[in-house]
This record gives structure tokens, sequence and C-alpha cells, in this order.
């Protein structure tokens, strides 16, 4: 979904990686291709600034030296700053109060307001186990109340009973009545869309406001939402007063720079995301998680993390230097690669981390990532002798027989092993080449656009 | 399209713009009221731009023009403005093209297709108004046979214009719908013959290829079908706009565009780019939730409206 941004992002950070320090210069140009990133992402401008301006303060400002590359630092930094935006912690619905709580849905037309209200009663029925009552304000749109009626239906939730002619006002005291009448728990009233520009239909929304008084008044908002982010939010916020946001539509691809947006500019907290039509399609809102979507980076910043913790950084440095002295990659550096890839979570939990691994989702099923291998290749090292594990060229017909005999596996494993050493030594020459020092930069050597970095050296030679 | 409704729209166009293109204007204002065009302006004037949705591409770019002839010369507000109107109005003016239903169909096909909550019924109900009034013979196929009541309302839509409204069950198969309808259209002797369908996010490969089926069966009827294939685009929505045309345009042959929710705050200067990059015509632009707020699409109007300019060119 915000794949876009992420990969955009890691794009950037991707060419200040392997450079030793972090300058001025060099955060400023990366911040102004944060800028245009974060426009294509439909982030309203004036919350770009102050966010750009933040960053780059915080960069510039860091010692650098300490991490493993400059380029991530930076996405951290990002990263943390958009947590920060987007506020840390998830703030759950406000309905534990003497029922019934009364939830306000709000919004533009068509942002799925009454798709939203049923997935919400669906959430509270069977995550909360509570009593809701459905009733739609909506006057204004053929067949809204039928909309919410049949969706009522299929979730087996309570709507209040249509009566044609009613005002809004009406329905809403009506819904307040039964549900304080026959015992519910929680009232969603669901609301037609209006423009933010339109005072009529606003006033009317804070009419009904005033009627039921509403513990939570959620303004849904679409994901595609452009820079009029701000003005809506704003405006809802000014007129009704928002305890929340809904943002639905992120089962699409679009970048979803709204939610930050609305955010900065109301300070009020994204509750949920809608993922799908269908009832069922409701996710909480979980403010890392969507900052890591934004950013795209799959979790680069807690593999840089990670890595930064498990990784003695002379040991790095040392590695790093092996390789780009042109000193030949032998089996006993392979055998502390792998060390090290284990300490970092194995290959499946590497892979987890890295960017662009959504679309490769399926195909990495396929290709059965299988975390033993690891400590199989380990042992299979360790039956080498000092010799052999200088010169692979020693490696005959026999000696893959002892090894394998040694190791416990078969010699077919022995020959991939073989062939993967191959193939990472000459990744390793392309990697000099490149001028990328560092181990991860030996281990994501195309860490570039969200692009899946080549591991398939690693992975029993399957093709993605 | 009667002048005195152009007034009307106009008006309404330009209300729902104001509070925007206030906005605009104030940022021009503060910076360029009288001044040289300096570096310091242009980015001001980048900034309007890209607050109203145009994108960074397509504001640098209008940017950069601007700045070429008038860099260094004292300049007002309004010519700038003007200028900057008379730019955009030349990139969206060979995109502006009426719909126009040939006669000589029967019947002249229109299949309207578009993300979730885009305005597709109610575009179908405003064209089905729209194209009676002209004295057209139009049916409509409720071709939403997925979401809740979505056949409702258009048989609402259907009372409400006096157009007839071909439906089946909830949850029956579109494409099967979409035959049925084209065969009542050819046997009812109908002019134009205007099918809903589902909305649909581009990024899903599987609605995307159930639309390819559709537009398939539809031509198993008349291979020049559907004449037109109409995608809705919410105003309100930013850099995203340009997957959607791109997928749809791909996925589903879309002629042309209809922009919706033009009365709300959000500016559609997505529009801008969208038209210099896809070059498809737009149609016909939403301006309310009635029958008769449809109105053509006007370069000038749009791009003045955009710059906060009222009434016509001086
Ligand atoms: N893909 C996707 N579609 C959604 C989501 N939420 C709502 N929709 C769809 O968006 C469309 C509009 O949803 P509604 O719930 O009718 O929107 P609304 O805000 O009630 O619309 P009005 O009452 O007309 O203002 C429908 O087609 C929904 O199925 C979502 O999270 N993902
Ligand atoms: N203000 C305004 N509202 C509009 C306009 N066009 C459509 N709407 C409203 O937007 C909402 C969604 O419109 P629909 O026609 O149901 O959208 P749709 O694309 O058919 O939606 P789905 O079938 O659910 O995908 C409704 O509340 C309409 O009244 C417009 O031009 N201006
Ligand atoms: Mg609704
Ligand atoms: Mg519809």
């Amino acid at each position: 979904m915000f794949e876009g941004l992420s990969s955009k992002l890691t794009g950037i950070f991707d060419r200040l990686t392997g450079r030793g320090a972090l300058n001025e210069a060099d955060v400023t140009e990366a911040m102004r291709e944060v800028r245009v990133a974060l426009l294509e992402a439909d982030v309203a401008l004036p919350v770009i600034k102050d966010f750009v301006a933040r960053v780059k303060e915080a960069a510039v400002g860091q010692d650098v030296m300490r991490s493993i590359t400059p380029g991530q630092q930076v996405v951290k930094i990002v990263h943390d700053h958009l947590v920060d935006l987007l506020g840390r912690t998830a703030e759950p619905l406000n309905v534990g109060v003497t029922p019934p709580a009364v939830i306000m849905m709000l919004g533009l037309q068509g942002s799925g307001k009454t798709t939203s209200s049923a997935k919400l009663a669906k959430y509270l029925t069977e995550q909360e186990r509570k009593k809701v009552l459905l009733a739609s304000l909506d006057v204004q749109r053929p067949a809204a109340q039928e909309q919410l009626a049949v969706l009522g239906q299929q979730i087996n939730v309570v709507s209040l009973q249509i009566i044609a002619g009613q005002t809004p006002v009406q329905i809403a005291g009506r819904a307040l009545d039964t549900a304080r009448k026959e015992g519910f728990d929680v009232l969603i009233l669901d609301t037609a869309g209006r423009l933010s520009i339109d005072e009529e239909l606003m006033a009317e929304a804070a009419s009904v406001r005033d009627a039921t008084g509403p513990h939570e008044r959620l303004l849904v908002v679409d994901a595609m939402t452009g820079q009029d982010a701000v003005e809506t939010a704003r405006r809802f916020d000014a007129q009704i007063g928002i305890t929340g946001i809904v943002m639905t539509r992120i089962d699409g691809d679009a970048r979803g720079g709204a939610a930050l947006s609305m955010r900065a500019v109301t300070g009020k907290p994204i509750k949920f995301l809608g993922v799908g039509e269908k009832t069922a399609a409701l996710e909480v809102y979980h403010p890392d998680r969507l900052a890591n979507r934004i950013l795209g980076m799959g979790d680069v910043v807690s593999l840089v993390e990670k890595a930064a913790a498990a990784i003695d950084a002379n040991e790095a440095r040392d590695m790093a230097e092996k390789f780009m002295s042109g000193k030949a990659f032998d089996f006993d550096d392979l055998a502390k690669h792998l060390q090290q890839m284990q300490k970092l979570g194995g290959l499946s939990g590497m892979m987890g981390m890295l960017p662009g691994i959504g679309k490769l989702k399926d195909k990495l099923k396929d290709a059965n990532v299988d975390d033993k291998l690891l400590k199989r290749q380990e042992a299979i090292i360790r039956s080498m002798t000092p010799a052999e594990r200088k010169d692979v060229d020693l490696l005959g017909a026999a000696r893959k027989r002892r090894i394998a005999k040694g190791s416990g596996v078969e010699v077919s494993e022995v020959n991939k092993l073989i062939k993967q050493f191959l193939e990472m030594q000459r990744v390793m020459k392309q990697v000099k080449k490149m001028g990328k020092g560092g181990l991860l930069g030996g281990l994501m050597p195309k860490l570039k656009g969200g692009e899946m970095p080549d591991l398939s050296h690693l992975m029993g030679g399957k093709e993605f | 399209m009667t002048e005195e409704k152009k007034t009307g729209w106009l008006s309404r166009l330009r209300a729902g713009l104001k509070k925007s293109s206030n906005k605009l204007s104030e940022n021009i204002v503060s910076v360029l009221t009288k001044k040289k065009l300096d570096d310091e302006a242009l980015e001001q004037l980048e900034e309007a731009l890209l607050m109203a949705d145009l994108g960074p591409a397509a504001a640098a770019r209008l940017v950069a023009d601007f700045g070429k002839t008038r860099f260094g010369k004292d300049v007002s507000e309004t010519e700038i403005k003007e200028a900057l109107a008379e730019q955009i109005t030349v990139i969206l003016q060979p995109v502006a093209h009426p719909l126009v239903i040939d006669r000589d169909k029967n019947p002249f096909v229109v299949l309207m297709v578009g993300v979730n909550g885009a305005g597709k019924t109610t575009t179908i109900g405003k064209l089905a108004q729209h194209y009676k009034q002209q004295g057209l013979q139009v049916l409509m196929a409720a071709g939403d046979t997925f979401r809740a009541a979505a056949v409702g309302q258009l048989k609402i839509w259907g009372e409400r214009t006096g157009v007839p409204v071909v439906s089946g069950d909830e949850g029956c198969d579109a494409a099967a719908l979409a035959y049925q309808a084209m065969e009542r259209a050819r046997k009812d002797a109908v002019d134009l013959l205007l099918i809903d369908t589902a909305g649909r996010l581009h990024n899903k490969n599987d609605l995307m290829q159930e639309l390819a089926k559709i537009i398939r069966v539809i031509k198993k009827q008349d291979e020049s079908a559907p004449h037109a294939i109409l995608l809705v685009l919410d105003a309100t929505t930013g850099q995203n706009a340009h997957a959607q045309v791109e997928s749809f345009r791909e996925m589903a042959q879309v002629t042309g565009l209809v922009v919706t929710k033009l009365d709300g705050s959000a500016k559609g200067g997505v529009l801008v780019a969208l038209a210099d990059k896809f070059k498809l015509p737009v149609h016909a632009i939403g301006v309310g939730e009635t029958a008769d707020d449809l109105q053509a699409f006007r370069a000038e109007d749009f791009a003045r409206s955009l710059m906060g300019l009222e009434g016509d060119a001086a």
C-alpha cells in the first residue's frame, strides 16, 4: 500500500549509503528529495515544511560515525519523526462510558462512512462483546438508510427502523431513545456525506452532536485524499470537534500522506484503518506500523537497530576492509557471515525486514526459507579442514563426501553451499567494484528503489 | 446546456473554489505585490500550485515556464494570476471535449468505471437526466451487483429522472447483467445505455479482470461497444489519480474522464498534470448531488477558478 513512498525514500538514502560521514550538504540534498517524495505521497505542503525542517535539524547534529551507514541513520531519524508525528500510541475507542456510548461518523461524500459504521459495529460486537445499534441519519443520498440496514443484516447487528420523512436530528433522538430503552451498549450514528464548506449541512451535524452528545466523533477520510486533507480536517474539527480519524481504502496503492496531514493539523489520533470493502476489513491503527508503511522501507529501521545491537562494529569493519582490500573471500568469512545472520534473526527474520518484500510474500512462501539452513551450512564449513576453507578448489568428490558425512547432510547440500559460496564471492567482487563496504552493504548489494536484494545465493539457488 | 445554467454552475464552482482560491491568491499577493519576480517569489508561486494538488512535477514545470518569460520584471498580482491561468488553460484546452453521443449506434453504450465512492452512480443519474431532457431514449443498468443497496440507489435515480433501470439481484454476475441490459436496449431501440459498475481499486487485479470481462461480454453483442468508457475521478483525490488513470486506461480502455465533487474545497489541480500526461478528454464535471449538478468541462473557467479569478478574461 504505502510501498511507493517507502521505496522512494529507500532509493534516496541508498545514495548516501557507503559515504563516510553525513554533512549538511548531504542532508539538505536528501531532504529536498524527501520533500518531493512526501508531496507525491500527498502530505500537505505546510506539514512537509515543518517535518523536513525538524528532521534536518536532528540529522545534521548527529554523530553519524557510529552508525552502520549514514544513509540508514537518516532513515531512522526520518522514521522516528514520522512516528512522532503520527502519534506514538494506539488510542482506543472511548466506549467504556455509561451506556449507551454514542459514536458519530462524519466526513465528505463517499469517504466510506456507512461501510466503516458497519465495520465498527462488527468489531465492537465481536471483539468487545458490545450490544450495538446502528442508525443512519442520511436523508440525502438515495438508498443510504437501506444501505446501512443491509449491512446490519449481513453482520447481525440491529439497525434502527427506517421511518421516512424524519430529519436527521429526529432520527438521532429516536435512536438514542431506543438505545437507552433497549439496553444497547453502543449507538453508531452514520451521517450523510457533507462538504466542509457547506454551512447548512455542517450546522445540521452540529445539531445532531448537540442532541446526542457523542463520545466519539470520527472523521472518515479516504487514503487517496490530496492536499485538501488539511482543509477538510481543520473545518470538521473546528465546527464539530472530532475525536479521531478513520482512514479508508488503505488497501489501495495511495501513499496515504493525508494521514500525516490530518494528524498534524488536528492533533487527533488515527484510530482505525479501512482495508477493504468487506465488513471485516478493519484494522486497529498502530502508529509505528503505519510509519513503516509510509516509509515503505519494509522495516529497515529495526534491521538497522538489530544489526547495530548484534554485530560488533569492529568486526564488521574488519570484514568490510578485508573485502575492500581485495583479499579473497573464503569459507571462514562465510562462516562468520552465517553467524551474524543468525544473530539478526535468521533468513526469514531478515527478509521480513527488507523493503519491497510485501510484493514477494507469496514467492517467499514457495521459496521455503529455511532457518535451519544457516546452522547446517555452518556445520558443513566446520567439517572442512583449514586448508579447504581457504581454497575452494581443493574440494573434490571424495572430500565432499567426507564433509557431508561429518556434518550429517547430503552431498548435494555441500554442492549447493559451494555453489552459493562461489556466487557470493562473485557478489563480493561486485560490491567492491561498487565501492560499498560494510557488512550490510555486502548483504544487501542492491537495496535500491524497493528492489529485492539479491539473496538468491543464500537460498538454495531458488529464483524469484 | 443553457446560458442560465452556465452562470449557475460558474458561481457554484467559484463558491466552492473560493476558499482555496482565496488562499491561493493570498499566497501570491503576500509575496508578489509590487515586487520583482525573483527566485523567492517563484518558489512561493510553486508552493501555491502544490497546495492546489498540481503535484511536484507539474508545479515545477509551470513555474519554470512562467519564470522564463517574466523573471526580473515588475508584475502585479492580477497579472500573475491571469498569466498562470492562461498557461493552465493552454494545457487543459485540448482535453475539454463534451461527450458526443453517436445517434447511429443503437444503443450508444457508456460504461462508468472508477474507484469506490468516486461518484459513478450519481454521475449516471445526472447523465440520464441530461440526455433524457435532450430527447434521447435512455436506459440505465445497475451493474454494481456487489455493494449494499447499490441497485436500490440507481433505482431511485431511475425514479427521479424517469429513466428505466435494468437490474438483477444483489450478488448476481455483473457481466451477465450487462449482457441482459444490451439485449433489452437493442430490443427497445434505446439511444443511450448507461451501465453502472461497482467501485474498484485499480490495484486489485481480480476486480480489474472482472471489468475486462464485462467489456468482453458487451462486445459480444456489439463489437464497437462500449462506445465510451468513462473514468470517474473525485476532485478530492491527490496524486493517486495518476495511478488510477494509468490502470483504468490500460485495463479498461478508458476513453474519457468525469471529475466530481468540484463544489467542495478540493481544487482538483491534479487534472492539470493528468491532462498533460494522458491527454484523455474531460467530458464533464460534477458540482453537487442533484440531477442538475453536472456541467461541461470548460478549460478556461476551470483554470481561472483554480487561480481565484472571477469572471471572463479581461
Ligand atoms: N477498497 C475499499 N473500499 C471501501 C473501504 N471503505 C469503504 N469502501 C467503499 O467505498 C464506497 C463508498 O463507501 P460508503 O460507506 O458508501 O461511503 P459513505 O461515506 O457512506 O458515502 P456517502 O454516504 O455517500 O457520503 C463503497 O463502494 C464502499 O464499499 C475500504 O476501506 N476499502
Ligand atoms: N458534493 C458532491 N457530491 C457528489 C458529487 N458526485 C457524487 N457525490 C456524492 O458522493 C457520494 C458517492 O457517490 P456515488 O455516486 O454513490 O459514488 P460511486 O462511485 O457510485 O460509489 P460506489 O458505487 O460505492 O463505488 C454520494 O454521497 C454522492 O451524493 C458531486 O459532484 N458533488
Ligand atoms: Mg453513507
Ligand atoms: Mg455506485
